[in-house]
């Protein structure tokens, strides 16, 4: 349909987009690069120079490191698991018929959309706080001493934190999902006496599988990055114990002020997440109908 | 057609679904309710859900702060303006993609979402020495350009999933009719598109005011958003409660609300249109 003129036109339209992204992908990689192999901080300007790998020694040397790596895949694949099985049964209930769908659903959606800072400041302060917050009166009320969460069980508290931020994506997702699911062959199944476990494993979950799959790769792209919630809450921390890679590497930058040694965790974190990504956009080819 | 249900099961799943609804919800409503206490009922033990002594003061302190507001309106410039920005240049490519597509429209969609896979850390030093080198650190300006950019991948792909589900073949009548590339666009394809648009640009304006990175990393007062206001609030502050609650659902209220108007185009947009 096209002639060549409109391909050209057509061309045209999409090079802003493209080149954009292209410039805003490769200036700063490169110049992350160049910095890695260079001692760079930015206490001490004078000095600079070039010292091949040792900002990526210090990095992988780091017992942080390692750390990191592990809390950052336990933050995303505690967030996966929670978020996703405890959205397929909340859909469900969902999708039941019950009185006010509509308000239910606007009680349901509305963690998603408050902001990180917030999320974690209402968590840290009005409900994990070891005096004054809820959970604090819950367990005096019960006789027991406050549960110290941020000091004790840091990343425990930060993925509860994110799964209440995501649980309402998976859900509204998984439950849109499920109202496209036809009702005849459920009431078929029902008539032939198919007991509601037997229904739920042989048709409703076969049925949601590529909305399951859309929900685990969209929120790893997110929970990868996860910054704001362990910035306001833990600040990585008592001690390291809830950083994650990308905490380490803004702490690195921004506290340490050590660019060098920061570099080279960003690149890496890129490389690590390139890994995650070619397996991730094998999925999301499968499922996307571009 | 609706299954036949007993009225005693259905008034049981109602119940359980109000249960459980509250239950996700109830951080927010706890917070709304902290922000009408007072400082001392707040962290009153045993806990009040109500109180007597309902006060608004807090709202009012917190507005009156000189500092809330530039905070609030960096916010609403952010948001509002990486998105415009975004959707002009996102606009023509979309529509480029779904009317004229060659042969590796494919690969630059899946290119351009694998862009946003790249971990914001991996280029957070560079973007820091940049803005810092021209000027845009801690500027409104920086912080459009940073989000747009971010969310470029997005409103391209939202956009294009809309685009395509308008019939070519109206094009291809206004072309017969002469119609140039320019007047097709404005006068045809725009109409048709401004419900995808609009979307679009509904939950760019939340994922941009929610953004809590680059707002943290690339401001420290003058252009900071709202996120990277609250983000620091408790640590000077001391422990305001009621103050914190109140700053705080200030500044989830609008996308709250914008939200629930956009609720059926998130879950498309987020999907990138796997799920309708």
């Amino acid at each position: 349909m096209s002639t060549q003129s409109t391909r050209s036109a057509g061309r045209l339209m999409v090079a802003p987009s493209v080149l954009l992204l292209f410039v805003w992908m490769i200036v700063p990689l490169a110049m992350t690069i160049y910095f890695s192999f260079r001692f760079y901080r930015l206490v001490s300007p004078d000095r600079t120079g070039w010292v091949g790998v040792t900002n990526y020694k210090w990095f992988l040397n780091s017992p942080d490191f390692w750390l990191a790596i592990s809390n950052t895949l336990l933050l995303v694949l505690g967030v996966l698991v929670i978020t996703v099985v405890l959205g397929v049964l909340i859909a469900l209930l969902l999708d039941q018929p019950v009185k006010g769908q509509g308000p239910l659903r606007i009680l349901v959606i509305a963690p998603f959309f408050v902001m990180p800072p917030v999320a974690a400041s209402i968590w840290e302060n009005l409900f994990m706080h070891p005096q004054n917050g809820l959970f604090a009166a819950l367990s005096r009320g019960l006789g027991q001493d406050p549960i110290l969460f941020l000091e004790h069980y840091p990343m425990a508290s930060v993925i509860g934190i994110v799964s209440w931020e995501w649980l309402p994506f998976a859900t509204l997702i998984l439950l849109t999902a499920m109202q496209s699911l036809s009702s005849e062959q459920l009431e078929a199944a029902e008539m032939d006496g198919a007991p509601a476990l037997a229904r739920f494993r042989y048709i409703i979950l076969p049925h949601l599988t590529r909305a399951i799959t859309v929900v685990i790769l969209i929120e790893t792209i997110f929970l990868l990055g996860i910054f704001g919630e362990i910035f306001t809450t833990t600040q990585g921390g008592p001690g390291s114990a809830s950083t994650t890679l990308p905490y380490m590497i803004y702490k690195q930058a921004l506290v340490a002020k050590d660019i060098g040694r920061a570099a080279a965790g960003g690149i890496i974190a890129v490389i690590l997440a390139n890994i995650v990504a070619v397996f991730l956009m094998r999925g999301i080819g499968k499922n996307l109908d571009a | 057609m609706a299954r036949a249900v007993s009225p005693r099961r259905k008034a049981l799943t109602t119940a359980a679904a109000w249960f459980v609804a509250l239950l996700i919800f109830f951080p927010v409503l706890w917070m709304i309710l902290t922000s009408f206490k007072t400082e001392a009922s707040a962290v009153a033990s045993p806990p009040q859900l109500f109180t007597a002594d309902w006060t608004t003061a807090n709202y009012a302190e917190v507005w009156a702060r000189s500092d809330y507001p530039r905070f609030f309106w960096n916010s609403v410039v952010i948001s509002v303006g990486s998105t415009l920005l975004g959707l002009a240049i996102a606009i023509p490519a979309a529509w480029a993609m779904a009317f004229v597509p060659g042969k590796r429209t494919r690969d630059l969609l899946m290119w351009m979402l694998s862009t946003k896979m790249m971990p914001a850390v991996g280029v957070l030093i560079p973007m820091y020495l940049i803005f810092q080198w021209i000027g845009l650190y801690d500027t409104r300006i920086g912080l459009i350009l940073a989000l747009m950019l971010m969310n470029l991948p997005i409103i391209v792909w939202m956009l294009y999933t809309y685009f395509k589900e308008i019939p070519g073949e109206i094009l291809e009548a206004a072309r017969m009719d002469g119609a140039s590339l320019l007047n097709e666009v404005i006068h045809v394809l725009t109409p048709m598109a401004v419900p995808g648009i609009a979307s679009t640009m509904l939950l760019n304006i939340i994922l941009a005011w929610n953004e809590a990175f680059w707002t943290i990393t690339l401001t420290t007062t003058r252009a900071a958003p709202l996120s990277a206001f609250i983000a620091s609030f408790s640590a000077p502050q001391g422990l305001f409660y009621a103050k914190l609650s109140a700053a705080s659902t200030m500044a989830i209220l609008p996308i709250l609300i914008l939200g629930w108007f956009s609720q059926k185009q998130l879950v498309r947009g987020l999907t990138f249109g796997a799920v309708k």
